[in-house]
């Protein structure tokens, strides 16, 4: 962390209140954050802390109540919904925990989904090659297991060339093994490609691996903690 | 669900409907027309001679089976209405000076009977005075018997001889120039020279008296009285006409309803596998709170019949509304005292009882597999769906294809049952289209087969008697007459083995510029020196075929009973006749020169004047002006077509959007997590909506050829089922009406897809992410 990053996405003082009913929620509180270019963050938290609703407006998703992200310079709650159709076309890859893949399509074709509408994308063997799918791409979802699919769907969000990942619980569809090997997926990508990856989870386990782990407690950043040595994602056990 | 309950109801409406107003409608015209037939005494058998002595009704009663006799005098009658510059003819028929008549009892529907004092009191057909403004009292005047009288209406009747009046011969009924009138029989007696005798009865039979022997004692009996042959009621022409129309009814209601029970039954086997499908978990724990298999499927079988009551009961609402209005456009043509409505028990039954079986018949496979499922297998979620490269794609197509488009071909080829259903439904409602454009497009083109391309004459004109050629020479000196070209037309007996047929025989000049006999193909046949055509359907009832040799019996003037080869066989729509060389006919008559008429063509310039000079020529008993026939026709065809368009058309349309619409909720319930999805990837609503719609506009654009060809079909079936002696729907449907067919489809498919697309707009992206399917 020598050189200064750009900053990719810039959070100020964001709100999101839900209403249910006749309850409001607040799932943010007035967040700010930034996330750099090339670095691998943890956004550690427990369930309804807020992490998900950041990560959704985050990935234009979800609108805010107040506050704003901008995304190199460009803001995102300003945008209009053609406007975040297209970022999300071109310039964010999603991994979810559920990994939401097409089950009519192949593995190769899942990837193709994204190459065949993005900008300046991989071919899919190589994205699929990245997760270390290569013998496994001509099989349709119901033929995968789950950390297998959920590589699909790493592969598939890597295949345009995105300026960032944006992972929510990537493993909490997962047991501890078959998770390394997805976090051990997208590490290499963090890695060889330097994209900049924002993981969301209630594992703190998971964090070890992280360049920065952003705290999140009951929709407000608690802490932010940088991680002097970062463990490799095979080195994780939970 | 709303949307999905709604359109399943407009197809069951559809369904219930058309029963409801086929059924009720045939059953009431039924109820009507045998109430109308017992209270007037509808006589059972017809009889039309030349002349006989009033004295031989003793010898008519005493035919073993014959009940009641009446004795008419009836004859042709040309009128002249004050203020209507057309030919208009009439029938007169006689009624007892001393009282109503016998059989075939007059309703009186204004005024009264002729006074039995009075020679020149008439009474009117209700249809003719409507059609004219005529009230009792106001005066016409009538050449009878070539002399011409003042007559006063008295009253305006129905009668059951003519329920439906139509000109003998005629194509379709001209309420405006022909009518029926009844007179003193003492004043037409008088007017015709018939005292102490008659040219027309009716009898009526006892009951079990066997109506063919009847026939033949008549017959047999009235040979040399100048008999054209007794008839039983179901050769009576306005019978006849009400007969057919019951049998259009019958075909329709047999036809429609069962394609609606059809689809009705798919729609709701979709919608029930998708809504036990997603509630499997529930039903789990119904059964491991205890509940039985038996309780569980009758949950939902209830829910089933819940969901098509709004449909039956809306659908016999709306049937009777439409069976009402249908009842009230026949009243237009078929004349009774009364329409009486009649809903039959069994009808109404039937609907309800038919509609909740299929209903659940089209469910029940969902309803099986719920009610079996074991309490632990239902909690558990189901398993992911799998998915093959489709067959398609294999013969290397594939390699073309856009992920997006492998999408749709492989959910098209993961359900294949339920997408060849959707098809097959949406090309029902085509074919639907198809058919009602086809009535049109048959009617035009027997329009053009019969007044266009076979008559170039624009006048017809036909004596009272035959006549020596020189009749025509004249007309054709006569200003304003353009060419004239002779005709003769004989009544005859057709005789092949034991098979008969009684109609007309036309007599052609030969090479005739203006007369055309046309084969199926509609191309002219010249008529030989001798030997006969009849046309085909004719050929058929008959069983001959060209080359064979027929027995022809002609029942005018000296009757003559001839073997006659047939030539060819000539294509037909409208009637059933035989056709001759004109001096091939004169010498099978055994006549000399004679004619029946003249066809003419004539100066427009002069038409009107022509006419005028006609209608008063005591020799000319008729005048036919083709124009006037053709613009009839379509009057006549308009008013029942145009119910009959609307009704097949919101019937296509419900069936359109019904199938299209259910098919594109069940798909946006089934893949909203995946379509979810490629909006997260950045697939923007067009392209999604693409992958969603793009399935069902495949499935249309394949449905729509296949509904032209089911509704060819439904047509020829159509046409087959209402062939009949009196006219033959042609087989013809013009590209127009498969363009009209196939928008409608796409108009519904559309507007049930953009409904969809509404609802595809505002998917929560971020809901479905969260849950696991």
């Amino acid at each position: 962390m020598n050189q200064p990053k750009e900053n990719i996405f810039q959070v100020r003082d964001l709100t999101k209140i839900y209403h249910m009913g006749e309850v409001q929620v607040h799932a943010l509180r007035g967040v700010n954050m930034e996330l750099y270019a090339g670095e691998l963050v943890v956004l550690l938290g427990p369930s309804g802390s807020g992490k998900s609703t950041l990560l959704n407006i985050m990935g234009g998703l979800d609108t805010a109540t107040g506050g704003f992200v901008s995304y190199r310079g460009k803001n995102l709650t300003k945008a209009t919904e053609k406007e975040l159709t297209d970022y999300r076309r071109y310039h964010v890859g999603f991994v979810f925990q559920f990994y939401n893949l097409i089950s009519s399509l192949t593995a190769r074709e899942n990837v193709s989904v994204v190459t065949e509408i993005a900008e300046h994308p991989m071919k899919p063997e190589e994205a699929l090659e990245l997760v270390g799918l290569s013998e496994r791409m001509d099989h349709f979802p119901a033929q995968l297991s789950g950390g297998e699919q959920q590589r699909v769907a790493i592969a598939r969000a890597i295949s345009k060339n995105p300026a960032v990942m944006l992972c929510d619980e990537p493993t909490g569809a997962l047991d501890s093994k078959t998770g390394v090997l997805v976090l051990q997926a997208l590490e290499r990508i963090n890695r060889e490609l330097g994209t900049a990856t924002a993981i969301i989870t209630h594992n703190a386990d998971i964090a070890d691996m992280a360049d920065r782990v952003i705290h999140l407690s009951d929709g407000k950043i608690a802490d932010v903690t940088v991680n002097r040595v970062k463990k490799s994602a095979s080195e994780l056990v939970w | 669900m709303k949307g999905q309950v709604f359109a399943i109801t407009l197809v069951v409406i559809s369904g219930v409907a058309t029963f409801v107003l086929f059924n009720s409608t045939m059953h009431s015209l039924d109820y009507t027309r045998s109430k109308f037939y017992r209270d007037c005494d509808f006589a059972d058998v017809f009889v039309n001679l030349k002349r006989a002595p009033e004295s031989l009704k003793e010898t008519i009663r005493n035919i073993e089976g014959v009940n009641r006799l009446e004795t008419r005098v009836a004859a042709h009658a040309k009128l002249d209405i004050p203020g209507f510059k057309e030919s208009v003819t009439g029938r007169i028929v006689s009624v007892p000076d001393d009282g109503p008549p016998l059989l075939n009892r007059l309703y009186i529907r204004k005024g009264r009977l002729p006074d039995s004092s009075r020679d020149n009191e008439v009474v009117v057909n209700e249809t003719f005075a409507e059609a004219h403004g005529l009230q009792p009292g106001d005066q016409f005047a009538a050449v009878i018997n070539g002399k011409w009288k003042k007559l006063t209406i008295c009253g305006v009747a129905l009668s059951p001889e003519f329920v439906m009046v139509m000109k003998p011969e005629a194509v379709t009924p001209d309420f405006k120039r022909y009518g029926i009138f009844w007179m003193n029989r003492k004043a037409i007696s008088r007017a015709f020279d018939m005292d102490g005798a008659f040219n027309d009865a009716v009898i009526s039979l006892y009951a079990g008296a066997r109506e063919n022997d009847v026939i033949r004692d008549l017959d047999n009996m009235l040979g040399r009285y100048g008999g054209y042959g007794a008839y039983g009621r179901k050769d009576q022409m306005s019978h006849r006409l009400l007969s057919e129309e019951l049998k259009q009814l019958k075909t329709s209601a047999r036809i429609y309803p069962i394609v609606f029970i059809c689809i009705a039954a798919f729609l709701l086997n979709v919608v029930m596998s998708r809504i036990i499908n997603t509630q499997r978990e529930q039903i789990a724990i119904l059964k491991a709170f205890g509940y039985g298999n038996f309780s569980v499927g009758m949950h939902y079988a209830k829910m089933v019949v819940l969901m098509i009551t709004p449909g039956v009961i809306i659908g016999i609402v709306a049937g009777i509304w439409l069976g009402r209005m249908m009842g009230g456009i026949y009243m237009e043509f078929y004349r009774f005292p009364f329409f009486l409505y009649r809903l039959r028990p069994e009808v109404f039954l039937t609907a309800v009882v038919v509609s909740v079986l299929s209903a659940i018949g089209g469910t029940l496979h969902s309803l099986r597999k719920a009610a079996l499922q074991a309490p632990a297998e239902a909690m558990r979620p189901e398993a992911p769906e799998r998915y093959r490269v489709s067959f398609i794609e294999k013969t290397g197509l594939g390699r073309w294809l856009t992920q997006p488009a492998k999408i749709i071909v492989r959910n098209i080829a993961r359900k294949p049952v339920r997408a060849f259903l959707s098809l097959i439904g949406i090309a029902v409602s085509c074919a639907l289209m198809v058919s009602s454009g086809f009535f049109r497009d048959a009617v035009d083109f027997m329009v053009r087969a019969q007044f266009v391309l076979s008559q170039k004459e624009d006048m017809t004109v036909s004596f009272t008697e035959p006549t020596s050629y020189r009749a025509v020479y004249e007309l054709k000196r006569t200003p304003g007459v353009l060419d004239a070209e002779p005709f003769r037309s004989v009544p005859v007996k057709f005789i092949s083995g034991h098979r008969s047929y009684k109609t007309v025989l036309n007599g052609i000049a030969p090479e005739s510029k203006l007369h055309f006999v046309l084969d199926r193909k509609l191309r002219s046949i010249s008529l030989p020196p001798s030997g006969i055509l009849v046309n085909d359907y004719l050929g058929r009832l008959l069983d001959v075929k060209p080359g064979d040799l027929l027995t022809v019996e002609t029942l005018e003037g000296s009757k003559t009973i001839r073997q006659v080869p047939i030539v060819a066989l000539a294509g037909q729509y409208l009637g059933m006749m035989g056709f001759m060389n004109l001096g091939a006919l004169n010498r099978l008559m055994n006549e000399g020169e004679a004619v029946s008429g003249a066809y003419l063509v004539t100066d427009p310039l002069f038409r009107e004047k022509l006419f005028e000079s006609f209608v008063a020529m005591p020799r000319v008993s008729d005048i036919f002006i083709r124009q006037n026939e053709i613009r009839n026709i379509y009057e006549v065809m308009a008013k029942g077509m145009l119910f009959f368009t609307f009704i097949a058309m919101l019937m296509a349309c419900s069936i359109a959007f019904g199938v299209v619409y259910n098919s594109a909720r069940i798909s946006l319930a089934e893949r909203s997590r995946e379509l979810s999805s490629l909006r997260v990837l950045g697939y923007t609503r067009g392209e999604i909506a693409y992958i969603l719609l793009g399935e069902l506009a495949l499935i249309t654009l394949i449905a729509i050829p296949v509904g032209f060809f089911v509704g060819y079909w439904l047509c020829a079936y159509i046409a087959y089922a209402l062939a009949s002696d009196l006219f033959r729907v042609p087989l013809v449907i013009e590209l127009k009406t498969y363009a009209q067919a196939a928008a409608v489809v796409l108009g519904s498919a559309v507007v049930s897809g953009l409904i969809v697309r509404r609802k595809l707009d505002h998917l929560d992206l971020v809901e479905v992410l969260k849950t696991k399917e």
